[in-house]
Order: structure tokens, then C-alpha cells, then sequence
């Protein structure tokens, strides 16, 4: 008795630590099959966007079965999944081979020598059809004559409005409105229904939240971040002009708890059917349009009011890039190749309805017949706004670095956010424009000074 | 006795007054979880109704999303990952602190509280100041996406606290029955089996189960230092999250799904918890 308990006394703890040092050496983890070092198995960090969320469910039926090449995804938060691109990317870590960049960090990517170029993939891969992807699109995936990015779907930013509510109080949506037409509308369609507010506009701080819309209306009222030559324009009289015609708008007609909202709750606002009209992404119309969304059918799309540009809509798409340091990289462009193919969109189509098809990047889609049949609500307006859209071009001036919403250096991120939640602040009714765009001006002057010498 | 029967009521009274209140606390930290619970059995667009709606039909979709309904995606994984480093850690907490709280206690090693100070100092750096040296070593050795390497750091994240507790759970111990048992001919081991294990047991009991709920909910190390083979569950639940579309429901049914092992855990040791965390306030 006495012996068996001296012996479980001690073999009890040498075995409680071998047991952990065999764990421990042993047990890597129990996701997916390997670091990527597996010749049939590729790394995919991705944004959780319900497009991917589809795309996640299709890979393996699909795709796998195809080549025999294993996906393991890793999914997070748009703004989670930045930071561990870019500290994947950035080290050459190679854990991921392929990520979901946009059109804002590709070109940096690219000059950082993060990327692998596609161009050799798309000669050689003929069924892909390069030329069948949009050429703004395209552009704006290319850097120093090289592809290094492909779109798994597009978007531009338009207005959403009631059509029966503005029935209702005989309002008309003009074919291509101004912001003060719209201005107008939305003073006229507050109080259309009980607590329903004349529009919805982001006033989320984030340099992908407000900034956006709100940079789009900049453009078009003529002001600019930087003008050619690298002077801070945020203090200048026209920004000012648009950043308080949009604070106003949104402080008297726009939604409640403006400063908290993104697209996420305009979303919500619209389908709830709170707000009369909503500027945001053509990749909405998706959602309001659904099957189990409340408003569909009753909406109408018009495009990104302007003032003194002819458009002012935004261009933005997610799209897959290939990490330099990736030994994965033929797999790689197979799936890539996959997910943003003509096929793919048709699967979609079938599987999980017409709708919901990673739509906007391919010219082809608008001439599906039944993709156009489906989506006729909005098709028409997203390919139209996708066209008119210029990165290079989007105000009355030339400007120094490419992008609508944003503008296309590595610094905007930080600069853009900062700004937003002034502004964030002054649609609060916490500070005012001028002291919000005072501040803004400092910050974008910082920058300038960065590249004022090159 | 005149006197103590005019305060009777008044006792009472406040007595009563105080068990509301305390029942109101109670209530008040209990409605976030019971909100969650509520959310997480709603559809998507009734969960982001403001204000919110009570009545709304109920739903198990948001459960059916967490077990890759959408997706594809099990959750079982992550969850292996969550378990096996918060265990092993929690297991190789235990085996350094119990010892390193009895030289600090019992048999007290000179400049003993400059030691507890040092432990806690540890606990004052932001970790994510740590982070990108943590992330450079982890690349360059090799560790990176591995559980091994979030046992390491659950283990000395963790270190410093269970030291603390495991010492003043063992100061606890009179050192009368220690010397008396050694003058009845109990060697260290037979003192620390069958004397101080008994008495700290309820002790080490709360101190796992805090260093395994910290090792669980740990984010911040995990979203940075795992990738697809490592991936923990707190990583795993911030997936739901999208900025473009609604995933309120999704979410708290991921929360409710990813917090029950905790609560299981603690409802489990209830008792000895409670007896462990009012140790040191009986004192």
C-alpha cells in the first residue's frame, strides 16, 4: 500500500511532465494541415465580408475537388485583418500565400516588393480572360506595368432611395443629382413615416467610414487632400465648403446616431426602413435587394451626387494578392484564378442565388442574362457607376497620388483616420468644422512635408 | 433590552434594504450576459433593431452559423487550440508557482518581498508593448502558428498572479501543524501531501481556474501570433464580425458557445472557489 502510493507519488508528476513536454513538442495546433509547406495546400487570410463567407462554403464542394489543392482560410474584422497582412507581408512571414488587399494597398504593396506580379500567370492562363476584367479595375490593381492583384469583386459608391416613399410625397429623384438636390429631397422626405429621417450617411470615425463618402463630396465641390505639388489643402475653402454641407446634412436630416454609424448601420437603417435615402457602396444594393430583406423591390439607385465633377463615385475592390515569400505560388494563382472567374460567378449564381454574386468586376457579368434579370434593380446603375469612376482623375485638380476616397500613399491611413474623428466629433456637435479641419490641416501638413522634397 | 428590541426593526430594515441591493448588483451584472443570450436566439435584423425588440420570434440560426452553417467552418479546432494551451499552461503554472510561493511563504527566502515585487513588475509593461519583439523571436525560431508557443506565453503571463495568490493562500497555513507534524517525524514531502495540500487545496483550485480563464479569453497574442493551424477561439469569434453586413446574432451565439466551457469550469468549482477567493478575506 505504502510503496504503490510512494510510486504514484512520483510517478504521477514525471508523468504529468513528460506528458507536457510531449504536448508541447508534438502539438502544434489543431487547424489546418501545415504552415503552408504542403505542395496541395494553400494559406488564405481573408476580410469576413458575406461574399467570402460564400466563397468559404463553395472552396472545398468546388475548387478542391477540382485540383486537389487544400484552402485553409483564415477569416477576420476588416481592420484585424489589415494589421496581420500587413505584418505577414511585411516580414515575409510566408504563413499566408494569398490575402484580400484593395486597390489602396496594392500599389504600396507592390513598391515594397511585398507582392508576387500575376502578369506571366494571366498570359499564360487564358480561361481566366484578363481582358474581361474592368479596366478601371485593372489600373488600379497595377503597378509599374505589372499586375499584382486580381478582383474578387468590385464596388462603386451610388444613392439609394424609397421609391414609395417619395411616391407617397410626390417627390422625384432627378437622373443624375446634385448634393443640393439631394440636400433638398432629404429635408422634404424627414417625417415621410413615424421616426423615419430624410438620409443616411456615415459618421463612424475610420479613414474607410466617414471618409469615404464624405472625400467623394469633397471632390466634388473642388477641394483636395494635397494639390500637385504636396500642399495640405484640408483647411482650404473648398473642403471646408463639403465637409459642412455634410455635417449639416447629416446633422439636421441624417439618421439617428450619426457619429456611430457605418455601413453596417445604415445598412440596418435602411432595411428597417428608418431613412428615406443612403449614399454608400454599390455592393449594399446586394443586401437591400435580397430575399429576406424587407425593403426589396421598393428601391431606387441614382448615382453619386455630384457638384462640380461629373461623377464623383467612389472605386474600391477587394482582390486577392500573392505574397512574395509564398512557396505556394502556382497553387496560389489556381485559386485565385478559381474565385474570380466567370465560373465561379456563375456557381454562385446557381448555388446561392443571383444576388449574391462577387459582381463588379468583370464586364462580362453585365451581359449575363441572368445575372442582369436578377439584379435588374441595380445592375445597370453599379456598371455605370464602376465606368464613370477615374482614380487618377477624381476632382477639378491634378492631384499628386491616385484614389478617390483615399488618397494612395501609405500615411492615409493613419491621416484619414486622425481627421474622421474630428469630424466624427463635429457631427456630434462637439467641436466645430473649422476647429476640426484646423487640426486636420496639421496632420495632412506633417505628411506633406514627407514628400514635398522628392 | 428595551433598546434592542427598538432596533430590531431598524436592523432588519437595513438588512433588507442591503439584499436589494445586493440583488440589484447582481441583476445589473447578469443583464449584459442574459442580453447576449437573448441576441444570440434572434435573427439578424431583429438583433439590430434599435431600440431593441423583446418579443421578437426566436431563432437557433446565429448557433447554426457558430457550427458553419454559411460556412463550412467547424469550430472545433479553435476551440482544441483554446483548451489544450489554456491547460497545458494553466498545468505548467501550477508545477512553478506552488514551489516558487512556498520558498516565499512558508520558508521565506531573504528578501523575499523584493522578489513578489519583481513578479508583479512584470505585470506592468503594457504586453502589447512585448509584441513585436515576441513576434520577431516567434518568426525567426520558428513558432510562429504553433500552440507551443502560446502555452509559453500563457505561462509566464500568468506566473506572476499565481504566485501571488498560491502565497497567500499558503501564509494561510498556521505553522503550528507544520512543526508539529515534523516533530511527530513528517518529512517535507509527507508535510506538504498530506498537511498543506489538504488546507490550500480550495487555494489552488481558484488560482487554476483564473490562469485558465485568462489563457482562454486571451486575444491579443493569439490574433497576432497564430495563424491557420493555431488559431485560438477568441480569434475564431471575432471572425463574425463584418463591416459589411449584420452579424450582432452571429456573434453572441459565438459568445455564448465560446464562454461556456469557462462556466461549466467554474460552476464546477464552485465551492472551492468560493472557499479559495474568501480565504484571504476571513483572514
Amino acid at each position: 500500500m505504502n510503496s504503490r502510493r510512494t510510486l504514484l507519488r512520483r510517478t504521477v508528476p514525471l508523468g504529468a511532465l513528460a506528458m507536457s513536454c510531449a504536448l508541447l513538442t508534438a502539438c502544434a495546433g489543431a487547424g489546418g494541415s501545415g504552415g503552408g509547406s504542403g505542395s496541395h495546400s494553400i494559406n488564405v487570410l481573408m476580410v469576413n465580408n458575406p461574399q467570402m463567407a460564400d466563397l468559404q462554403k463553395l472552396t472545398a464542394d468546388n475548387f478542391t475537388k477540382e485540383t486537389g489543392i487544400k484552402v485553409n482560410f483564415t477569416v477576420l474584422p476588416e481592420n484585424d485583418v489589415r494589421d496581420k497582412i500587413t505584418q505577414d507581408f511585411s516580414s515575409q512571414a510566408g504563413q499566408y500565400d494569398v490575402a484580400t488587399i484593395s486597390n489602396y494597398e496594392t500599389p504600396i504593396y507592390a513598391k515594397n516588393g511585398w507582392l508576387a506580379p500575376l502578369t506571366s500567370y494571366t498570359k499564360k492562363d487564358t480561361a481566366f480572360d484578363q481582358a474581361d476584367i474592368l479596366p478601371a479595375m485593372q489600373e488600379s490593381l497595377t503597378a509599374s506595368g505589372q499586375i499584382y492583384a486580381e478582383p474578387f469583386y468590385g464596388e462603386s459608391s451610388f444613392l439609394m432611395y424609397r421609391k414609395d416613399v417619395f411616391e407617397k410625397k410626390g417627390l422625384t429623384m432627378p437622373a443624375h443629382p446634385t448634393w443640393q438636390q439631394v440636400a433638398d429631397l432629404a429635408a422634404k422626405a424627414d417625417g415621410a413615416e413615424s421616426g423615419m429621417k430624410g438620409i443616411c450617411l456615415r459618421g463612424l470615425p475610420g479613414w474607410g467610414e466617414v471618409m469615404a463618402p464624405l472625400t467623394t463630396v469633397v471632390n466634388t465641390m473642388g477641394g483636395t487632400w494635397f494639390d500637385k505639388d504636396w500642399n495640405a489643402q484640408v483647411d482650404s475653402a473648398a473642403f471646408t465648403k463639403a465637409t459642412r454641407f455634410y455635417v449639416d446634412l447629416v446633422r439636421k436630416h441624417g439618421e439617428a446616431g450619426a457619429p456611430q454609424s457605418g455601413f453596417a448601420e445604415c445598412l440596418n437603417n435602411m432595411t428597417q426602413g428608418k431613412v428615406a435615402m443612403w449614399y454608400d457602396a454599390t455592393s449594399a444594393a446586394g443586401s437591400l435587394e435580397s430575399g429576406d430583406s424587407p425593403v426589396a423591390g421598393k428601391i431606387g439607385y441614382a448615382p453619386a451626387p455630384v457638384d462640380r465633377t461629373k461623377s464623383s463615385g467612389w472605386l474600391y475592390t477587394w482582390a486577392w494578392g500573392v505574397q512574395k515569400a509564398s512557396k505556394n505560388q502556382d497553387d496560389a494563382w489556381k485559386f485565385i484564378s478559381w474565385a474570380s472567374s466567370k465560373k465561379y460567378e456563375e456557381l454562385v449564381g446557381e448555388k446561392l442565388g443571383w444576388s449574391r454574386v462577387p459582381a463588379g468586376k468583370r464586364t462580362s457579368t453585365y451581359e449575363n442574362a441572368k445575372y442582369v434579370a436578377a439584379a435588374s434593380a441595380f445592375a445597370d446603375a453599379t456598371a455605370n457607376a464602376l465606368k464613370a469612376a477615374d482614380p487618377e482623375n477624381p476632382g477639378v485638380q491634378p492631384r499628386p497620388a491616385p484614389g478617390i476616397q483615399f488618397v494612395g500613399i501609405p500615411e492615409f491611413t493613419d491621416l484619414g483616420t486622425q481627421v474622421s474623428q474630428q469630424i466624427s466629433s463635429a457631427i456630434a456637435g462637439k467641436t466645430s468644422v473649422e476647429d476640426a479641419l484646423k487640426a486636420g490641416q496639421e496632420l495632412a501638413e506633417k505628411v506633406a512635408a514627407k514628400y514635398a522634397d522628392q | 433590552m428595551a433598546t434592542t428590541t427598538a432596533d430590531a426593526p431598524v436592523v432588519r430594515r437595513r438588512r433588507g434594504a442591503l439584499g436589494l441591493l445586493a440583488w440589484l448588483c447582481g441583476v445589473l451584472f447578469f443583464l449584459p450576459v442574459a442580453w447576449m443570450v437573448l441576441t444570440s436566439l434572434h435573427s439578424e435584423s431583429d438583433a439590430a433593431t434599435n431600440p431593441p425588440s423583446l418579443g421578437a420570434p426566436l431563432t437557433l440560426q446565429g448557433y447554426r452559423e457558430f457550427f458553419g452553417a454559411s460556412t463550412g467552418v467547424s469550430p472545433w479546432p479553435p476551440l482544441i487550440n483554446s483548451f489544450s494551451a489554456s491547460l497545458m499552461s494553466t498545468l505548467l503554472v501550477l508545477v512553478l508557482s506552488i514551489p516558487a510561493a512556498y520558498a516565499l511563504s512558508i520558508k521565506p527566502v531573504r528578501k523575499w518581498s523584493d522578489a513578489m515585487f519583481f513578479f508583479l513588475s512584470t505585470k506592468m509593461l503594457p504586453a502589447v508593448a512585448g509584441l513585436l519583439p515576441i513576434y520577431l523571436i516567434a518568426k525567426n525560431s520558428g513558432l510562429l502558428d504553433n500552440v507551443a508557443l502560446l502555452v509559453i506565453l500563457y505561462t509566464s503571463m500568468n506566473l506572476p498572479i499565481a504566485v501571488w495568490m498560491m502565497r497567500s493562500f499558503l501564509a494561510e497555513v498556521p505553522v503550528e501543524i507544520l512543526e508539529a507534524a515534523s516533530i511527530d517525524g513528517a518529512g517535507l514531502p509527507t508535510v506538504l501531501a498530506r498537511i498543506v495540500a489538504p488546507v490550500v487545496a480550495p487555494g489552488i483550485a481558484a488560482t487554476s481556474l483564473i490562469c485558465f480563464i485568462f489563457s482562454w479569453n486571451e486575444l491579443l497574442f493569439a490574433r497576432v501570433l497564430t495563424g491557420v493551424v493555431a488559431g485560438t477561439a477568441p480569434v475564431f469569434l471575432t471572425g463574425f464580425v463584418t463591416s459589411q453586413g449584420l452579424f450582432l446574432a452571429k456573434v453572441c451565439a459565438a459568445a455564448v458557445c465560446v464562454s461556456l466551457p469557462v462556466l461549466i469550469a467554474g460552476f464546477a468549482a464552485q465551492d472551492k472557489l468560493v472557499q479559495g477567493l474568501s480565504l484571504g478575506a476571513v483572514k
